[in-house]
């Protein structure tokens, strides 16, 4: 084992690259759920836009059609989940299982002749002074933009549920749909535009993985991603920065897993490709038996059917 | 109806608001037909009726949540068709819903925010509260969180929430079914207020002194359509509950009021709160003869669901906390609680009671499973359940084609019939009811609480939990209030005045009455 | 604009002529997916529906619907009971790995002792894997609240990692020249579970789905606990006021789902698979919640489903040979299935009104 081939500027600098995928899918599902709408097929979503940003980017030959065409995949997915659940009023949990089975074969499907083909490389933050900077330069200012592009997302779905009266009207409707409806908003159409929005940020947060993390495309390379962003939703009890703080963590911990792996340390490899699952349930374990008997935090009508009577 | 001249004498020129000809039809039922009335600036209007006679229909067509089959409406003069509520609150009508409209885990602000068409910003928006609530006398602090609030303050959220907009009209869905006398007293000092500045108050309820005490004109509905236009100062309760209801009321007969020995002992009862907006218990104690019927009034969210809980099983306690017949059976399920005589029926029939989706067979074999012997060596005996479900539609009247209807396609009153009728076909030792008549129309009303009555006169000991304050005097020995999950001691029902009642449930008793304090003072006939 | 209204009583008609409905919107919607790939649609969907059962290969392709409808139908038994009581095991893939290791390598113990008892020995411990896996969601749902849909998920990739680890490590075949894997159960006599009839795909893991769908009917139609099932997923409060203990039927409803699994792990690896290795699992445990909702949670629901997820999943695999298609197409297949039967199932609850005036629309 060889411990010193591990570069704690580059395992910090990595975990930026790690945690941004599922933090795009999770905070995009955050404001799902903050609608009161749990969908379950985050990982078919991600998966889609993983492989429909990839097959973009390689035929347009440059990433950002790409990054777009994941985002719509992805929303045209969710859209699916949407008409099912919120106007023929089926079972959320059962159609976002559907939506990722549906997922993981579409993009099998589609991903077909993309296996073992390079993306085209997508630009990094250069700033003069602040990337040249020893340490704090590869660690903080040398990314891909779409790293920070996802930061900014953060702070604008934080800024959005705080401040803005959309904001306050997507919690109002995800707390208890019947009053909303009794006070004129459109439940139906909101929860549209939620789900849709979640859909995006999956689809992104799939094509991150595919074009940029990895870059390349292999079938069900998201391998749990989607389902950990679920997971990171309830960690961070519906509360945007503690998404992006649980998904840095998470992010971490991937990337110590794979350097210690490269290491060759005395763990079988087995053992530390899946320290990340099951460190994903320590996490849920500690925050239910901690929020056990109070639900102040989740969303009240999350899952629930709405069915207006009149 | 005369209504043009307001209290103070004015002569006002036209309606504020006229409903000619309104007509809603559902599938199966007309909830409006042909309905009419009008109301004047500084009027306060009455819209009465039971249970299902078309009230809610109608107040939901003037606020544009329901649109109309036929007919039309008149706003100061022109004519007015809201297609949605914001559309009525841009036109001047505000409502104050029945079951509230409010979302517990945003704050005061948050909510008040939600029900206005451009609320100003955050800061002003809660200055403009506290300045609206204290000149109403609702104090109100915007930063509290909603779930957090008493029934009383979360209805001063949704009516200062209302007067931010200066309203033309106001609609209150009875609004006082959640209050104690002393607060209905508060409500209607700021509702008289308001009908001084010119207000029109539309105000839907189903009590009668209510209405006689504050409104100046009433439209009686009975099946979706207007029976009677009149003054209630004019008329006694009994007539206007008799144009109400369409034939004389008999009141329950009960035939003894002797108690036999003790059965059942609640002493040092305490439960936390199982959700965060829950209610705690509070040591609570109780002794229950055979033949006596206990009612427990109280304002809703005061610990009445919790009560049941603990006391039919779903939530379990230390043994010795609840004792039936001696036996210690505080930790015992609700299967075995049953199993020994204790029985109950939980106010939410569908869902709780019954199970919505479930035929009328499964929902009898739901409780009746241990002492009707429906089960056995875990294989259940289908058709002797079929037989009790039928036992039971005979019984209690139950309106169903047959018992293998699922129990929502049942109406409210059908369904909690045959939900009482359930348990008390079971010949229990102790029956704890909460909620028994909520919702449910006069007649049907009336044959639950004789039913009470005649299982109280056969021996059994009997807990109506309920706000209902008449229902409770009518059928109860002894009562007992609830108030933030702590129970007053028991007094006997007769002679209680109303203020008593009311200091009792506004959680102020002991030692103002004879018997307030001491534990043996209960329920002596 | 016309408008859902909820039905007062269930309609029969259609809770049991949606799955059929839902099969030929997918064959619709699944051609002309295929068209768009570039391939001939009528021949696609002849080759997965049609040459499975009646061409030239049938006797064998037969055989192998069976093969595959045996694990899909037990898994999918166990997953519908608790699906019926709102209890969401989503991991029986993980599973039916474990319960296919802990079996496998009870068998492997025994090698090369003959025996009768070596079979038997080897379901038990199938089971019990599988229970074991499943308990974990269970018992943290039970004591923290623990979202059982998360645990039990993240839990298949771990049990994955666990069949790497013990296909390279510890269960490795010594005679196997170094390629992962266990010794070859199937040709371990004592340990085998071959066809019954020679040539059917009917194993004992069929012997058990079929004795596990009688079960299971006569649980959820006569017995209590059947009663209590149904009971929870439809309306909790009303349970626990009927009596129902809650934690105990999650218990129940998991150990009961991941016995089977287990079961139908065990099966396979001593069966079709043959031995341990990190591939043999194929994603039953997921296809299987699909049989699951495609047989409306119904016992003979679930033989119908299975039988025709097992023919889909033979016929996905000619189209792969015949046409080029890829193998992941028959998942898009399935996943479009289950979206179909979901969005039809509305109208066993729902029926479709005109909207009354052109208001209503608003």
């Amino acid at each position: 084992m060889d411990l010193s081939a591990i570069d704690p500027v580059l395992l910090l600098a990595s975990l930026m690259i790690s945690a941004t995928p599922i933090l795009l899918a999770a905070i995009g599902e955050m404001v799902v759920e903050k609608a009161g709408v749990l969908n379950l097929g985050v990982e078919g979503m991600m998966i889609t836009g993983a492989i429909c940003g990839f097959a973009i980017a390689v035929e347009s030959g440059s990433p950002f059609p790409g990054l777009a065409a994941a985002a719509l995949a992805g929303a045209g997915l969710s859209l699916i989940f949407a008409f099912l659940t919120q106007v023929l009023l089926s079972n959320q949990v059962a159609t976002g299982l559907a939506l990722t089975l549906f997922g993981l074969g579409l993009s099998a499907l589609i991903g077909k002749p993309y296996a073992g083909v390079k993306p085209p490389p997508s630009p990094r933050l250069d700033i003069p002074f602040l990337s040249d900077m020893p340490v704090l330069g590869p660690i903080l200012f040398r990314h891909d933009l779409m790293v920070y592009g996802s930061l900014a997302l953060v702070v604008g779905v934080w800024a959005f549920l705080k401040y803005s009266r959309a904001g306050l009207i997507l919690r109002a409707v995800g707390e208890n749909h019947d009053a909303a409806h009794a006070l004129g908003y459109r439940v139906v159409r909101i929860r549209f535009l939620a789900i849709m929005f979640g859909g995006a940020c999956a689809g992104l947060g799939g094509a991150f993985l595919s074009l940029i993390r990895v870059p390349q495309w292999t079938e069900g390379m998201t391998a749990g991603a989607g389902w950990i962003a679920l997971a990171l939703v309830v960690f961070a009890s519906w509360r945007p920065w503690r998404v992006l703080l649980g998904a840095y963590l998470f992010g971490g911990i991937t990337v110590l897993q794979l350097n210690l792996q490269a290491a060759g340390l005395a763990i079988p490899v087995e053992y530390l490709s899946m320290s990340p699952y099951i460190v994903t349930i320590l996490v849920l374990v500690y925050i239910s038996a901690r929020k056990r008997g109070s639900s102040l935090d989740a969303p009240a009508s999350l899952g629930r059917v709405f069915h207006a009577t009149h | 109806m005369k209504g043009m001249v307001t209290m103070q004498g004015q002569v006002t020129e036209a309606p504020l608001l006229a409903v000619e000809e309104l007509s809603k039809a559902y599938p199966g039922v007309v909830a409006n037909d042909g309905v009419f009335f009008s109301i004047a600036r500084g009027e306060v209007h009455a819209l009465l009726g039971e249970n299902g006679a078309g009230k809610s229909t109608l107040v939901k067509m003037i606020y544009g949540l329901v649109h109309p089959d036929g007919g039309r409406m008149l706003l100061d003069g022109v004519p007015y068709a809201p297609q949605s509520p914001s559309d009525a609150r841009r036109a001047g009508v505000a409502m104050v819903f029945q079951h509230f409209s409010l979302f517990e885990a945003l704050n005061v602000a948050e909510n008040i925010a939600l029900g206005m068409e451009d609320p100003p910003p955050r800061g002003a928006l809660s200055q403009r509260i506290r300045e609206v609530s204290a000149a109403y006398g609702l104090p109100l602090d915007p930063e509290r969180i909603v779930g957090e609030l008493s029934a009383g303050e979360r209805q001063r959220v949704e009516i200062v929430r209302c007067l931010l907009q200066d309203p033309k009209l106001l609609i209150m869905d009875e609004p006082t079914s959640v209050l104690t006398p002393q607060e209905v007293e508060i409500l209607f000092t700021t509702l008289r207020k308001l009908r001084h500045e010119g207000t029109a108050i539309l105000y839907i309820s189903h009590k009668l002194d209510e209405i006689i005490e504050l409104c100046d004109s009433a439209t009686i509905l009975r099946h979706g359509k207007v029976v009677a236009t009149c003054n209630p100062r004019e008329h006694s309760a009994r007539e206007l509950a008799e144009m109400m209801v369409g034939e004389i009321l008999i009141p329950p007969r009960r035939a003894r009021r002797t108690f036999g020995e003790v059965v059942l002992e609640v002493g040092g009862l305490s439960l936390p709160a199982a959700t965060q907006f829950g209610t705690a218990l509070h040591d609570i104690r109780l002794v229950l003869r055979a033949g006596e019927v206990l009612g427990i009034g109280g304002v809703a969210g005061n610990g009445q669901d919790e009560l049941l809980a603990a006391l039919s099983g779903e939530r379990t306690t230390a043994p010795g906390t609840i004792r039936l017949g001696g036996r210690e059976i505080g930790a015992l399920g609700p299967a075995a609680r049953r199993a020994l005589g204790l029985l109950a029926a939980p106010e939410e029939r569908l869902g709780h009671a019954a199970a919505p989706d479930m035929s009328l067979t499964e929902n009898a074999f739901l409780t009746g499973a241990v002492r009707e012997r429906l089960v056995r060596h875990g294989l259940i005996d289908w058709s002797r359940s079929r037989d009790f479900a039928c036992r039971i539609i005979e019984g209690f009247d139950v309106r169903t084609p047959g018992p293998e209807v699922p129990a929502r396609a049942l109406s409210g009153g059908n369904l909690q019939k045959f939900v009482i009728g359930r348990e008390v076909m079971q010949h229990p030792e102790v029956l704890v009811v909460n909620q028994p008549t909520w919702g449910v129309d006069a007649a049907a009303a009336g044959a639950i609480r004789q039913a009470i009555l005649d299982l109280a006169g056969a021996g059994a000991a009997v807990i109506v939990i309920s706000q209902d304050l008449d229902e409770l005097m009518e059928i109860s020995d002894s009562f007992a209030a609830l108030n933030e999950g702590h129970l007053s001691t028991p007094r006997p029902a007769e002679g209680l005045s109303v203020e008593e009642i009311g200091l009792m449930l506004g959680g102020v008793h002991g030692g103002t009455t004879a018997g307030g304090t001491g534990e043996g003072a209960h329920a002596d006939p | 604009m016309p408008i859902l209204e909820k039905r007062p009583v269930p309609s029969r008609f259609w809770a049991r002529g949606t799955p059929v409905l839902a099969v030929l919107m997918t064959m619709i919607a699944g051609g002309a997916l295929f068209a768009l790939l570039g391939k001939d649609p009528v021949e696609a969907i002849r080759t997965i529906f049609w040459d499975p059962l009646f061409s030239e290969f049938g006797f064998y392709y037969r055989s192998q619907i069976l093969v595959k409808a045996g694990p899909l139908i037990l898994i999918a038994i166990g997953l519908s009971l608790g699906f019926r009581a709102g209890i969401w095991n989503i991991g029986a893939e993980g599973q039916y790995i474990m319960g296919a290791i802990l079996g496998g390598a009870v068998g492997l113990a025994f090698y090369p002792a003959e025996g009768w008892h070596v079979f038997p020995l080897m379901i038990v411990a199938g089971a019990l894997g599988g229970v074991l896996w499943a308990m974990i969601p269970a018992l943290l749902r039970i004591r923290f609240g623990t979202n059982e849909i998360l645990v039990s998920l993240m839990l298949v990739y771990v049990a994955e990692n666990i069949l790497r680890s013990v296909s390279f490590g510890i269960l490795k075949n010594p005679q196997g020249f170094g390629f992962p894997g266990s010794r070859n159960l199937s040709e371990y006599p004592a340990a085998a579970n071959p066809d019954l009839i020679e040539g059917t795909g009917f194993h004992w893991g069929g012997v058990a789905a079929v004795l596990m769908v009688l079960l299971a009917w006569g649980l959820l139609s006569r017995h209590m606990l059947g009663y209590q099932i149904r009971l929870s997923g439809q309306a909790p409060r009303a349970a626990h006021f009927g009596g129902v203990n809650p934690d105990r039927l999650v218990l129940v409803c998991m150990g009961i789902s991941g016995a089977l699994a287990g079961l139908a792990g065990l099966f396979e690896v001593a069966g079709p698979a043959g031995q341990l290795s990190p591939d043999f699992n194929v994603g039953y445990g997921f296809t299987a919640i699909i049989v699951a909702f495609l047989g409306r949670l119904h016992p003979l629901g679930i033989v119908l489903a299975g039988l025709l997820l097992g023919l889909t999943e033979v016929g996905g695999a000619i189209a792969q040979q015949n046409l080029g298609l890829p193998a992941a197409s028959i998942k898009a297949f399935q996943g479009m299935l289950l979206f179909f039967l979901l969005a039809m199932d509305v109208f066993t609850d729902y029926r479709l009104r005109p909207g009354g005036s052109r208001k209503e629309a608003a």
